[in-house]
C-alpha cells in the first residue's frame, strides 16, 4: 500500500454534494486510521537498542478522536440515501455507504434488517423483484448505476455476484466458468480461454478437484464445491466489485477457510462486499463492517472498532449476542 | 452497560462465574495485606506464617482464572465490552496476584521486625495501607460493576498512598541518620513502605484497565501525584 494513494482528496466530494456528511467524514476518518494504521505495520521502526529510555512517550490519539482533514480515496461505489420498497413496505432507509476497492466490506445484522437487500442494489438485482423500488444514488466510480445509458448486463459484469445458495448452470464444470468470458469475449480463442477456467477455478479454490472431471456437470459436485464453481464463475469475468451474499453458509469449515482465504487475495484487486451472519466471518474477513437494524444502516465503521467498541449501543447488543 | 442478558444464557454465568473469580482474588488480597499489617504491628509471626501460606490460594485461583479466559475466548468468542472484560479480568487476575504476593513480602519481614524498638513510621503505616487496601476493594467493585467513574475516583486516591511514602521515607531517613543502630530495621521498615505504595499504584493500574473495560477508551494521560523521587 501506498500512502500516497491513500492521501489523495475526495475528488467527487467538490463535484457531487453528498449530503450524508456524518457517514461520509466518518469513512474518511476510518481511511486515515487505516492508512496510519498500515503505516504503523510497515513502517515501525526497530527498537533501539541499548537501555530503554525513561520518558515515557505520549501516546497518539485514538484514530476516532482526531479532527483530521477528510482524506481518502475516490471509493469504488457510493450509496447516497438510497432507500428500497417492496410494495408499500420499507425495506431500506436513507442508506448512506461507500465501499473501496481495496477493503472488504461486511454488512451484519439480524435477518430483515436490509442488508442483503442493500447488496442487491449494488448492481441493480432489485430490479428483477417486481414491486420493488429503489429510491436515492449509487454511483459505480462516479456514474449512477441507474442512469438510463447504463447497460445494465455489463453493470452485472462489472459488479459480480456470488448468492447464499449455489446456483450453477445445468451444464458442465468446464463451461458454468467459460460461458461469461465467452459471452464478453474476453478471451481470443480456446487456449486463452482454457486459461481463464482454469485460473477462475484454482482462485476459487476448486481446481484440485475438479481439473480431472471438467465436463462432468456443474451441478453433480457438492454443495461447497457448487459455490465455490459459482464463485469461479463471477471471477472469470474479471469483476470490479464482487458481492457475496452469505457465501458460506452452505460450506465446512474448511471450504469456508478457503473462501476467506481468497477474500484477502482478492482483496487487492476488486471492491468486495459481503453479506454475513457469521459475525466471526466478518471479523475475520472485512476491514469495514456496517451493521443494519429494521432498514436502517446504524453504525458503519473499522471492523476493528465495531468489534471492539462499537458506538452505538445496538451494535453492542447485536455483536455481544445480546439481541434476540 | 449491558443492557441486557445474552441470549445464551450460559455464556452470562461465565462472564459472571469470572467476575466472582476476580473478586474472590481482591478479597483474598484485601485480607493478605489487612493481616501482613496486624501481624507487623501485633510482632505476629505465626500469622505472618499464615499469610505466607495463604498466598498460594491467590496463585492458584490466578490460574484458575486464566484457563477459564482462555476457554471462554475459545467457546463463547466475546465481542467489543464483553471481549474487553474477559481481556481485563485476565490482566486484573495477574496484578491482584502480584499485590498478593506484596503482602507476602510484607509478612517476611515480620520475623525480622520482632525485635525492632520503637520506630515512630510504624504508626503511620497500617493507616497507609488500609488506604492501599481500600483501593483494591473499589477498583475491583467498579470492575464487577463496570463502573469507570469508580475506576477514576481510585485513581485520584493514589496521590494519597504517595504522599504517605514520601513522608514515611523521609522519617525513616532521618532515624537512620541519628541512630545507625536503626539502620536495619528502618530498612525493613521502608521496604514495607515501598510495597504498599506499589499496591497503589497496581490499584491504579487495575483501575485504567477498568475504565477501557467499561468505556473502551483509554484514561490518558492522567494527572499523576508527582513521582516520588525520594526512591
Amino acid at each position: 500500500m501506498t500512502m500516497t494513494q491513500e492521501k489523495q482528496p475526495i475528488t467527487t466530494n467538490s463535484a457531487v454534494p453528498f449530503p450524508s456528511t456524518a457517514i461520509a467524514a466518518d469513512a474518511a476518518r476510518d481511511d486515515a486510521g487505516i492508512a496510519k494504521e498500515d503505516a504503523a505495520w510497515t513502517d515501525r521502526p526497530e527498537p533501539a537498542a541499548g537501555p530503554a529510555p525513561i520518558t515515557v512517550e505520549t501516546p497518539s490519539p485514538e484514530p476516532q478522536d482526531t479532527a483530521e482533514p477528510a482524506a481518502g480515496r475516490t471509493p469504488k461505489m457510493r450509496a447516497d440515501r438510497v432507500s428500497v420498497f417492496y410494495g408499500d413496505k420499507q425495506a431500506l432507509k436513507d442508506v448512506s455507504i461507500e465501499v473501496h476497492d481495496d477493503r472488504v466490506t461486511a454488512f451484519i445484522g439480524p435477518s430483515g434488517c436490509g442488508k442483503s437487500t442493500f447488496l442487491r442494489c449494488l448492481n441493480r438485482m432489485n430490479d428483477t423483484i417486481a414491486g420493488a423500488r429503489v429510491a436515492g444514488q449509487i454511483e459505480l466510480d462516479g456514474h449512477d448505476i441507474n442512469a438510463p445509458d447504463m447497460d445494465v448486463v455489463q453493470l452485472r459484469a462489472r459488479v459480480g455476484m456470488v448468492f447464499q445458495k449455489p446456483n450453477p448452470f445445468p451444464k458442465s464444470i468446464y463451461e458454468n466458468v467459460a460461458y461469461g468470458p465467452r459471452i464478453h469475449g474476453l478471451a481470443q480463442g480456446k487456449s486463452e480461454l482454457d486459461g481463464i477456467v482454469e485460473k477462475s477455478l484454482r482462485r476459487a479454490g476448486l481446481w484440485d478437484e475438479v481439473k480431472d472431471r471438467l465436463q462432468e456437470s456443474g451441478t453433480a459436485l457438492s454443495g461447497g464445491q457448487q459455490q465455490r464453481l459459482c464463485i469461479a464463475r463471477a471471477i472469470a469475468v474479471d469483476p470490479e466489485v464482487i458481492l457475496m451474499d452469505e457465501p458460506c453458509s452452505a460450506l465446512d469449515p474448511i471450504a469456508t477457510a478457503k473462501i476467506e482465504e481468497l477474500i484477502h487475495e482478492l482483496r487487492g484487486r476488486y471492491a468486495i462486499a459481503i453479506v454475513t451472519h457469521n459475525m466471526q466471518q466478518a471479523a475475520r474477513v472485512s476491514q469495514r463492517t456496517a451493521f443494519f437494524h429494521l432498514g436502517e444502516l446504524i453504525e458503519y465503521n473499522r471492523t476493528s472498532d465495531i468489534f471492539t467498541n462499537p458506538r452505538e449501543q445496538r451494535t453492542q447488543d447485536y455483536i455481544t449476542g445480546r439481541y434476540g | 452497560m449491558a443492557t441486557q442478558g445474552h441470549t445464551l444464557k450460559a455464556f452470562d454465568e461465565d462472564l459472571d462465574r469470572l467476575r466472582a473469580l476476580i473478586s474472590e482474588m481482591g478479597g483474598l488480597a484485601e485480607h493478605a495485606i489487612g493481616e501482613a499489617m496486624r501481624c507487623l504491628v501485633d510482632r505476629d509471626v505465626d500469622g505472618a506464617h499464615r499469610v505466607i501460606e495463604d498466598d498460594k490460594k491467590l496463585d492458584a485461583l490466578e490460574i484458575e482464572t486464566e484457563k477459564r479466559v482462555v476457554q471462554l475466548i475459545a467457546l463463547r468468542a466475546p465481542m467489543a465490552g464483553d471481549l474487553r472484560d474477559v481481556v481485563a479480568a485476565l490482566k486484573i487476575s495477574g496484578v491482584v496476584e502480584r499485590i498478593g504476593d506484596y503482602a507476602k513480602n510484607i509478612s517476611k519481614r515480620v520475623a525480622v521486625l520482632e525485635d525492632a524498638g520503637k520506630i515512630e513510621p510504624l504508626s503511620l503505616l497500617p493507616e497507609m495501607a488500609r488506604i492501599a487496601s481500600q483501593m483494591v476493594h473499589e477498583v475491583l467493585n467498579a470492575f464487577v460493576n463496570r463502573d469507570a467513574e469508580a475506576a477514576l475516583r481510585v485513581c485520584e486516591r493514589d496521590k494519597a498512598v504517595d504522599d504517605f511514602y514520601d513522608s514515611i521515607f523521609r522519617t525513616l531517613l532521618t532515624h537512620m541518620m541519628e541512630d545507625t543502630h536503626s539502620i536495619r530495621h528502618a530498612t525493613h521498615l521502608l521496604f514495607v513502605a515501598k510495597n504498599l505504595e506499589r499496591v497503589g499504584d497496581h490499584a491504579t493500574n487495575i483501575a485504567e484497565m477498568v475504565y477501557y473495560a467499561a468505556t473502551g477508551r483509554h484514561m490518558g494521560e492522567r494527572v499523576k501525584g508527582a513521582d516520588s523521587v525520594a526512591a
